[in-house]
């Protein structure tokens, strides 16, 4: 018995030894347009996708794209599942105390989405009384927790920022909110533009919403330099404007 | 190539295999969880024998150890328990390694989800199994130790031929829930079927094309295994009175 | 009692004691102190009992006719009842309920005049629907369930009724339906428990019961096994509740002897 254990132990060494170099990307499961989202092939596309081949190439790293559930993506990088985080994580003191984060890599506001004839504003005066939907475990959360819970009649959280946005769509909701490029991507579909609009920014919180979206790695991870030297190089060189330009007709990465 | 959108394309479109067709994908999630319900069936079959005739030939402390493994599994949800080893069995295999001085290991998800099932399949099959040796006529083993055979002998010649007739319904039942169990993995981002129905449907909107397909898929599979475990009872039963007499 | 006390029982239960006093020591539970939590918990339990209570009771009223039907109904009305129990029975609750939630919700903006009518209180919320598809998915398994036993009352009681010339629903109400729920109550124990297990898959369309508490705090402090081992403590106490309640249910009713 002892014998089979070690043999079946160093069997998965072995393999792992030979995977040592394929690093794990943990992407949220959910589809995200237009960051992270899959195709009808099954393939991986969006702005994030194509930025984090950028990276790869430069960094000289095999990444392999590892779709994880989001809410449970922070426990599977301290657990070892997956060896790096790139799923628009926004960079909080809360998570820092958990996870190392890269340099930003984009930073855009949240925004508040509405229904088509409705006079919300953004703001906790506007949402009082209504029922607010955000995703589970993202800053958004955190930031309606804050400032539209007290006032809210109810807030709901969803496994993915799709499903609020049917749910939105559906009428089940009064508003949503959540980084203001998915929502953007959501408002242009044929779902988004039958139903709803945009109410405006919130007011901006960077303790709460963080300081714009990075890498999300092990505490002392060695890579985290690699990471950030990758970064400042893919933005020096062009190819991080020429992707932007591919899906935005405006830079993403945030004047802070 | 950019597809258009949804509500151009027909439903036989979206569930087709062309360039913009999602069957590839529904397809490639049906074998997924295809092969972790194999997975975790055989592995809990494997854990079911060993907890079957723990419980009943066993020593005291062990027919309490294995009564405790199928108390708890059995009033917890899989939900909670899939959670709890889905964190819990790399966790502890990593740092099981690192104390032995080796390096990490990543364990593919596939894996995880094979032994996270398996867990929760073992205690089940243990009362199945467990039931079903019970029902074996206890001459018949009397007999075969009356003749001085080893114990092994008497399982392999003996309670196994005998028990398998009882213990197909069960098992049956059992491949069912497996095969549906593996739809809870969709809650923690494992790519299987009704993972891929949920992508498909809200990348394309088109609810009402994706789910029913993806029931559809499911029900043939169930229609095809209370087939194919029909068979075998019969075959198990073979030579046995039939109960109409 | 004395079977509690032999030797290694006792070891274990020390074992299983020590256990526990260390997980309780040395494990993080400062989230549990926080009055946001408890009334989380509380909040959660009681949407957890509540749905299981309610949908059992619907489910098993609605699989009554579903078993009679099978058992004895003529083919129109046996045959949907089949194709019901099987499409149940043969695709996943979590896929049953997303379809629910999530289909329906996808219809609603193609009936304009719905958002002015009375109902729309009530679909606005996730509750209804988690509660039709609980218990559509009881009375499609406890409708098999009552085929077997609607099938296994020895058929000598109904002719005996039939000859003392009751009327058919006389024999049903009382010969034939008291007999066959006495006959698979434990079944059915079983069954409400299987239900309990089933709860946690309505918090992925946004209801808070306890499945969802445990994630709220995950979410919140990056804790991962501390409160998924207090639920599986809960839901072991509230299995244990069912088991209990089900068998001083099956003392109380009669039961042959020998």
């Amino acid at each position: 018995m002892k014998k089979f254990v070690i043999a079946a132990v160093a069997a998965l060494a072995i393999g792992s030894a030979a995977q040592a170099d394929t690093l794990k990307i943990g992407v949220a499961a959910e589809p995200y347009p237009p960051f992270t989202s899959p195709d009808a092939a099954g393939n991986w596309v969006g702005w994030e996708v194509d930025f984090l081949g950028a990276i790869c190439k430069q960094a000289q790293l095999d990444c392999k794209i590892t779709p994880t559930a989001w809410d449970g993506i922070i426990p599977a990088l301290t657990g070892g599942q997956i060896d790096v985080i790139m799923s628009s994580m926004s960079i909080t003191a809360e998570r820092a105390k958990t996870i190392d984060f890269s340099d930003k890599y984009y930073n855009t506001p949240a925004m508040v989405v509405v229904s088509k004839d409705s006079t919300i504003t953004p703001d906790p005066e506007g949402l009082k009384g209504k029922i607010v939907g955000v995703q589970v475990s993202t800053t958004h959360a955190d930031y309606t927790a804050k400032y539209f819970a007290p006032v809210a009649s109810e807030v709901k959280t969803y496994q993915t920022q799709d499903e609020a946005n049917q749910d939105l769509a559906a009428g089940r909701l009064d508003a949503i909110m959540a980084d203001s490029i998915a929502l953007d991507a959501f408002l242009k579909s044929d779902a988004g533009k039958a139903c709803c609009k945009s109410a405006g920014n919130v007011k901006d919180d960077p303790e709460i919403l963080g300081a714009g979206v990075g890498f999300g790695l092990r505490k002392g991870d060695p890579l985290l330099a690699k990471l950030n030297a990758a970064i400042k190089a893919v933005r020096a060189d062009g190819t991080y404007d020429a992707i932007t330009k591919k899906y935005f007709d405006f830079d993403v990465y945030g004047s802070k | 190539m950019i597809c258009p959108s949804a509500a151009q394309l027909s439903s036989l479109e979206l569930l087709g295999f062309g360039d913009c067709g999602w069957g590839a994908t529904l397809v490639w999630g049906l074998t997924n969880s295809i092969m972790i319900a194999l997975g975790a069936y055989a592995l809990g079959f494997v854990i079911g024998v060993c907890g079957a005739f723990g419980k009943l030939y066993g020593g005291p402390v062990g027919r309490d150890l294995w009564a405790v493994y199928t108390t708890i599994v059995r009033a917890v949800p899989e939900l909670v328990l899939i959670l709890i080893l889905y964190y819990a069995v790399p966790g502890l295999l990593n740092e099981l390694l690192i104390r032995l001085g080796h390096a990490r290991v990543e364990l593919p998800q596939f894996l995880t989800g094979v032994v996270v099932l398996a867990f929760v399949q073992g205690a089940y099959q243990t009362e199945v199994l467990r039931g079903a040796i019970l029902a074996v006529p206890h001459g018949q083993i009397e007999a075969a130790r009356a003749m001085g055979m080893p114990p092994l002998l008497v399982a392999w010649r003996v309670i196994f031929p005998l028990m398998t007739a009882n213990a197909v319904p069960g098992l049956g039942n059992l491949w069912l829930n497996a095969t549906k169990d593996t739809a809870l993995l969709a809650v923690i981002g494992f790519s299987e079927l009704t993972k891929a129905t949920q992508q498909a449907s809200s990348t394309t909107k088109a609810f009402f094309t994706f789910y029913p397909a993806a029931m559809g898929l499911y029900l043939v599979i169930s229609l095809v295994s209370i087939l194919l475990f029909s068979r075998i009872e019969k075959w198990a039963r073979r030579g046995q009175r039939d109960v109409r007499g | 009692m004395k079977e509690f006390l032999k030797p290694h029982r006792i070891v274990m239960a020390l074992l299983a004691l020590v256990l526990v006093v260390v997980c309780v020591v040395y494990l993080r539970w400062d989230w549990l102190a926080k009055p946001k939590y408890q009334a989380l918990i509380v909040t959660g339990l009681i949407w957890t009992i509540g749905l299981t209570v309610s949908t059992m009771i619907i489910g098993m009223v609605l699989a009554i006719p579903i078993g009679l039907a099978q058992a004895a109904g003529p083919w129109y009305l046996a045959w949907p009842a089949r194709m019901f129990c099987t499409v149940i029975r043969g695709t996943p609750l979590l896929m049953q309920l997303w379809l629910l939630y999530y289909g329906l919700g996808s219809l609603f903006p193609s009936i304009p005049w719905l958002k002015d009518s009375a109902l729309w209180p009530i679909l606005r919320q996730a509750w209804p629907y988690a509660v039709v598809a609980l218990s559509l998915s009881v009375a499609g398994y406890e409708g098999e369930v009552m085929r077997g036993a609607f099938n296994g009352v020895p058929h000598g009681q109904l002719e005996a009724g039939r000859a003392m010339g009751m009327p058919a629903f006389t024999i049903f109400r009382r010969i034939w339906l008291p007999q066959a729920l006495q006959r698979v109550l434990p079944t059915i124990g079983g069954e409400t428990v299987l239900q309990l297990k089933a709860t946690p898959l309505v918090s992925t369309i946004t209801i808070f019961e306890i499945y969802r508490v445990a994630g709220q705090v995950r979410q919140d402090t990056f804790i991962i096994y501390e409160p998924l081992l207090l639920l599986a403590v809960i839901y072991m106490a509230l299995t244990g509740l069912i088991v209990l309640m089900f068998r001083w249910f099956e003392g109380r009713t009669p039961t042959r002897t020998a």
